[in-house]
């Protein structure tokens, strides 16, 4: 129970800070890469803080042997770069420059009441499916691999 | 469209999101990434992983309610662009996320962070793409 209240709590943490720093107005996301016209250089500073905290944040923690509610850190080892993290990658940059949203910016703009975040995270889970059977993995409720 | 210019709020936001993915690895070892958690909600593996999730989310979803309980005005959302390009660009995200394992939260915040070696690539392919798209759909399609 305590797991469930403390990961409820990073999640607010974590959609006040989309919320304060803009990240969740698509108009602000597109003025950051709109370079030749109408700049908007905000998101820089967005990603210059998360980033400045979770280096140093990250580098603490590791120094626990367990994390405080699971037995272990699970945290990718791969350091295979291949056409399949690039193309997805290059990908996922067009659909962010197409729509001004990326998934950790409408999660917390759900909360906003807006039709238009709603559409977005629906468009995002049949990308997922469609991604999902494309990789050969089920669809199901039932599936075995993330 | 012009936006404000918000050095500071942005920078404090990013304070926030960075202190969120160092409590989300304090507490469960696991990297703040928002793909994955979502896909974790749509595509249930078991249930203990699928509680946390879900409250979570609870929480990112409450927050721009409690700023408007906090302030008196709810924060910024202008959609520029029309439904159809949400969506399209909804399915592209949701398929690159996938493919390229990661989107801003798990390859830009926490990846970078970690100095994997598969963020530091992914990172400046999709600002590079992102801001390509934004470019030819605005001054050379004129949208």
């Amino acid at each position: 129970m305590m797991k469930l209240i403390y990961a409820w709590a990073t999640g607010l943490v974590f959609g006040l800070g989309i919320a304060i720093s803009g990240m969740m107005n698509p108009a602000k996301v597109l003025n950051f890469f709109d370079i030749a016209d109408t700049w908007d250089l905000s998101l820089a500073f967005v990603m210059g803080g998360a980033v400045a905290v979770t280096f140093i944040g990250y580098r603490l923690v590791w120094r626990r042997a367990t994390p405080l509610f699971e037995d272990r850190f699970q945290v990718p080892n791969s350091n295979v770069i291949d056409a399949r993290l690039v193309g997805g990658s290059a990908l996922f940059g067009i659909g962010w420059g197409i729509a001004g949203f990326c998934p950790g910016a409408a999660i917390p703009a759900l909360g906003m009441g807006r039709w238009e975040v709603a559409l977005f995270l629906g468009a995002v889970g049949l990308g997922l499916a469609l991604a999902r059977i494309l990789k050969g993995q089920s669809i199901l409720p039932r599936s075995a691999s993330a | 469209m012009e936006t404000a210019f918000t050095p500071f709020a942005s920078f404090g936001g990013g304070l926030l999101i960075g202190l969120a993915a160092v409590l989300l690895m304090l507490g469960l070892g696991r990297i703040f990434g928002a793909t994955g958690i979502l896909s974790g909600l749509i595509f249930p593996e078991r249930c203990p992983e699928f509680a946390w999730r879900a409250t979570l989310v609870l929480g990112m979803v409450m927050a721009p309610g409690l700023i408007f309980l906090a302030t008196g005005a709810w924060p910024a959302l202008d959609v520029p662009v029309s439904p159809l390009i949400i969506a399209i660009g909804g399915v592209i995200v949701g398929l690159g996320a996938s493919f390229g394992s990661g989107c801003t939260s798990g390859h830009g915040v926490c990846g970078l962070s970690r100095l994997s070696l598969r963020s530091l690539v992914a990172v400046p392919t999709f600002m590079a793409t992102a801001a390509i798209t934004v470019f030819v759909i605005r001054h050379v399609i004129g949208a």
